[in-house]
């Protein structure tokens, strides 16, 4: 037994700063790399983390393994062109992106959408609210070891992608909100299919409330897990249901309303003691309400009319010297686009703001410290990051 | 603890009994009517523009030459070639389509163990997805491409059928740049064009606000832009992208934009010509026509001498002493001259080839001569009556018009031809009748139904507008002469035109008969050419000049171009006199190296 390990402590010595004095060579931690390719992780990220026993100590977070530069990318095609790029940046929600760039495109040329395309736009931001939110439930639930959830709300997520296909011919890159409108409306008999899709989303929550919820083994490690306070959102940026079961009611779709929001009937939900459990709580709760949502959009919604403004030739379109920044409230949180134009044919500027940077890399950092090995993934999901719109 | 969340889970255990999800064979499931599957393409409708090429952010097209696709004109002979390595069927290719030939199938399997085999000519390649019908197809209603033309701004038929000042009164700026917006620079017309002229680029320099960069891209294959930007028959514009789904792009009327935008005092400054190179060789032109101007505004930018010998008074041939100033006013075609003139071009009026002088005697004095005289003769229709003094040529009225002559105007015309030359000289007359009597009484009649009328649509429209009565698919019989006077035309009905061969070759219904009153009568059905200035030269079976691909003739110093070689048109014209000059550079210059 050497000197140290004689006065082997549970919690490190501390650096004068206040952090932890990790010294790897002191053999009382170890160090173990999460990622890049691990599913708790949500996609390829890396957490390095450092641990005594099974305990994290200190937690570093690595990007880049998912670069592909889409921002620099962009400035490097025609407005039009970028749109197909776009939705690459959240692989699994790209409609925001869609959104958010044909927005500011159309908010710096001057362009307005036809009502169609707004009740349109709505409608599909939402369906991939609820298909996305599906996905997450299953990979908290997985990262919990409670792999039969995954399967149910996956087998979910799929009719809403199949609606998705119906209206814009893709699965999971929609493509289907173009700068100046939409490129479609939906097919004869949507509505009756779209019902169909909820009523059998809902039979699956009832499960998933069984199954998940009131089970006493994801209680057991949820409950208390990377508890968010009140104070930590705003210099954290935390947005999004993270943010809102700490009963902070931040939700971009209320305080800085688009598209047909305003016309919709909607509450912001929020919750006290933001910890994994109940933020896992209010996005079951969320999925009921963007249920609530599309039934309501379904009902207002024309069903026909124009849903394409006239544009010019998107070929040598050029849009006026001018910058914006075009938000909305994506799964996760606020996501926006800072979009500068210089009067030539390209953008100058993308600047791409994805919730998961800041709650994957700075808020998890933070989080991680004192957290089991075992609970780091569930932690991870917890915060509902998507890795590529990190490192766009 | 509570019991409650211990026990609650096992309820999932019902599913045990509960129907399997059915999860479909990924080989039996169908895509979605409008799903974004493997590309078709009908290789008919293709024109290989190109625009998907262009659009596609991935670069995953390519324009390739396909078998069995030849390069004809309106249709680059390419086909678009898909790398499904690169495509992300994201569909703007489908979208842009301009004829609408892409569309996408509803099919996603595709397996093959050869990697290669996923870069495909789609409709080329034989797929098993080729008669699908379900895909993605262009939603109606939604268009990247802008379909409608800016209207052009023209005088109304009530005012302009007693005036002869220009109809047309052009593109302002705005309107400009947003019909220049609609061009998808794939470039189809400039094959198409005699002259071959960078239709897209000076397009392009219009939406850029540089008329300036427009008017020196126009003059690298064009010295007549005022003339062409009105009267050109603008074939690039039957053969526009655009017009398979919508209006073609107003190519000529953005042509004649750059040229009225900018004035005749910049034009050396703009060119960079106020100080050409001069070489020592002379070169006469005989006829100031297109072709003649055309060869000596080349030649003077090579440096060389230039004369051009004219019969008539002014310059511009066929332009000037054909097309009425309604049409094509003179200034603007001044414009056009004064600017070669300028670049120290000679000009000798009233000195017509073959009697004034001949053409041995200006071969003495000159390196090269080129010859563009055109077809200044009037066609007869040869039918009893044709011989009377009141049956005129239109050609022969038209210039004598042009020429401030006295014309005979009577109170009822009939005028025999099809063609533009029988609309300018109808719509003329039209004027004059209109002045002289306070109302229009003239009747144009051609062999040919209104389908087929060479004249072009807005001639006929505008013809009608302005009171003509059109009379279309009437054969000529008779001129009616009675106590030598002039009564009228008797005309049969005209069943067709052309054999099946494709042959002039008309044929009649002998019993269908009309009759068409009117005091005068004028024949446009076609004009001649007078070459009787140059002797010996060779000629083909068709009794043309025969001359070679630089237009040089059977005598080494004689070229030979303008509509009596091709034509007729100002634009094929302005082609051969360019040609003629490149011709005569490196005759010339062979000849000093010599």
């Amino acid at each position: 037994m050497t000197e140290e390990s004689k006065y082997r402590d549970k919690f490190p010595a501390k650096n004068p700063d206040g952090t932890n004095k990790i010294d790897l060579d002191s053999h009382k931690f170890i160090k173990v790399w999460q990622g890049p390719n691990h599913p708790g992780i949500t996609g390829n990220m890396s957490l390095e983390l450092d641990l005594q026993g099974d305990e994290v100590m200190q937690c570093k977070t690595h990007v880049g393994y998912l670069h592909r530069g889409f921002e620099k990318l962009m400035e490097r095609r025609r407005f039009i062109q970028c749109f197909p790029i776009c939705v690459r940046i959240a692989v699994p929600e790209p409609d925001f992106n869609e959104y958010c760039l044909s927005a500011s495109f159309e908010e710096l040329a001057g362009i307005e959408i036809p009502e169609a395309a707004k009740w349109m736009r709505t409608l599909l931001l939402e369906m991939s609210r609820l298909q996305s939110f599906l996905m997450w439930m299953g990979g908290q639930a997985g990262s919990f070891g409670i792999g039969v959830v995954g399967q149910w709300t996956n087998y979910a997520r799929d009719l809403v992608l199949d609606r998705f296909e119906e209206i814009s011919g893709g699965r999971i890159y929609h493509m289907h909100m173009t700068p100046g409108g939409v490129r479609g409306l939906p097919p004869t008999g949507f509505e009756n299919r779209m019902e169909e899709t909820l009523q059998t989303i809902e039979e699956i929550m009832k499960d998933v409330k069984d199954t998940l919820f009131d089970n006493t083994i994801f209680k057991k490690r949820s409950i208390g897990l990377g508890v968010i306070k009140p104070e930590m959102v705003e210099p954290y940026g935390i947005t999004g249901p993270n943010a809102r079961a700490a009963g902070i009611p931040k939700d971009v779709r209320k305080d800085y309303p688009y598209l047909k929001y305003p016309e919709l009937d909607f509450d912001v939900l929020t919750a006290e003691n933001s910890d994994a459990y109940t933020r896992a709580e209010l996005r079951r709760q969320e999925i009921h309400m963007t249920i609530d949502l599309i039934r309501q959009i379904m009902a207002k919604m024309p069903q026909s009319g124009d849903y394409m403004a006239k544009v010019p030739n998107v070929l040598h379109w050029q849009i006026p010297r001018g910058e914006t920044y075009v938000r909305a409230e994506c799964t996760r949180g606020e996501y926006g686009y800072y979009t500068v134009t210089d009067g030539s044919g390209y953008p100058r500027r993308i600047n791409v703001r994805g919730p998961s940077y800041t709650h994957a890399v700075a808020l998890m950092e933070k989080m991680a410290i004192d957290v089991n090995i075992a609970d780091t993934a569930g932690l991870m999901v917890s915060l509902h990051t998507y890795p590529p719109e990190i490192e766009r | 603890m509570n019991l409650k969340d211990l026990f609650k889970p096992f309820t999932a255990w019902k599913n045990l009994l509960a129907e399997p999800v059915p999860i479909k064979k990924p080989l039996e499931r169908q895509g979605a009517p409008r799903y974004r599957g493997f590309h078709k393409n009908d290789l008919e409708k293709c024109i290989g523009c190109g625009t998907c090429e262009e659009i596609c952010q991935n670069a995953a097209i390519d324009m390739v030459p396909v078998e069995g696709e030849e390069t004809e004109e309106g249709d680059s002979g390419l086909r678009p070639r898909i790398d499904y390595g690169r495509c992300c069927w994201c569909a703007l290719c489908v979208d842009i389509c301009t004829t609408g030939s892409l569309t996408m199938s509803n099919q996603f399997q595709w397996i093959d163990s050869d990697p290669d085999v996923f870069r495909f000519v789609p409709g080329a390649d034989e797929k098993y997805w080729d008669d699908e019908e379900l895909g993605y197809k262009k939603p109606d209603n939604y268009e990247l491409n802008n379909l409608d033309r800016i209207e052009m701004e023209e005088m109304e038929p009530e005012k302009r059928n007693h005036t002869f000042l220009e109809i047309v009164k052009g593109f302002s700026k705005e309107q400009a740049i947003q019909e220049a917006d609609r061009c998808v620079e794939c470039g189809i017309c400039i094959a198409t064009c005699p002259a071959h002229m960078g239709i897209p680029s000076y397009i392009k320099a219009i939406r850029k606000g540089d008329v300036e960069e427009g008017l020196r891209i126009m003059y690298e294959t064009n010295p007549l832009p005022e003339v062409c930007g009105r009267v050109c028959t603008h074939k690039c514009e039957t053969v526009c992208a655009m017009q398979h789904r919508g209006e073609p792009i107003s190519i000529r009327w953005l042509k004649r934009y750059i040229a009225d935008q900018v004035s005749l005092d910049k034009y050396q400054e703009i060119m960079g010509t106020d100080n050409l190179e001069k070489r020592e060789e002379k070169v006469a032109i005989i006829g100031a026509g297109p072709a003649g101007l055309s060869a000596s505004y080349y030649l003077a930018m090579m440096g060389y001498n230039v004369k051009i010998f004219e019969a008539l008074e002014k310059p511009g041939g066929m332009t000037r002493y054909g097309i009425p100033e309604y049409r094509l006013p003179y200034e603007e075609l001044d414009k056009d001259v004064e600017y070669i003139k300028s670049l120290g071009v000679e000009f000798q009026f009233n000195t017509k080839v073959g009697e004034d002088i001949t053409l041995e005697e200006i071969h003495k004095d000159f390196d090269a001569v080129f010859a563009g005289t055109g077809l200044h003769l009037g066609r007869s229709t040869k039918i009893p009556g044709a011989e009377h003094e009141k049956c005129y040529q239109a050609v022969d009225l038209l210039r004598e018009f042009t020429q401030g002559k006295e014309i005979e105007v009577a109170e009822r015309i009939v005028v025999i031809g099809g063609g533009n030359v029988a609309m300018d000289i109808s719509r003329t007359l039209a004027r004059l009748q209109n002045k002289q009597y306070g109302q229009v009484q003239l009747v144009t009649t051609s062999l040919e139904s209104e389908d087929i009328m060479p004249a072009d649509e807005e001639e006929i429209i505008e013809s009608r507008e302005e009171g003509i009565t059109l009379k279309p698919g009437w054969g000529p019989k008779e001129i009616k002469v009675e106590d030598g006077k002039v009564k009228g035309l008797k005309v049969i009905k005209c069943l067709s035109v052309f054999d099946n061969e494709g042959r002039f070759n008309p044929k009649f219904d002998q019993s269908e008969n009309d009759f068409f009153a009117g005091d005068m009568v004028i024949e446009a059905i076609g004009q001649g050419m007078d070459i009787s200035y140059m002797e010996d030269v060779e000629l083909t079976e068709r009794h043309k000049v025969k001359v070679d691909e630089n237009y040089q003739s059977s005598k080494p110093w004689l070229f030979v171009g303008g509509d009596i070689v091709k034509g007729p048109d100002a634009i094929s014209a302005i082609a051969d006199g360019h040609k003629a000059a490149q011709g005569i550079d490196n005759y010339l210059s062979s000849k000093g190296e010599k």
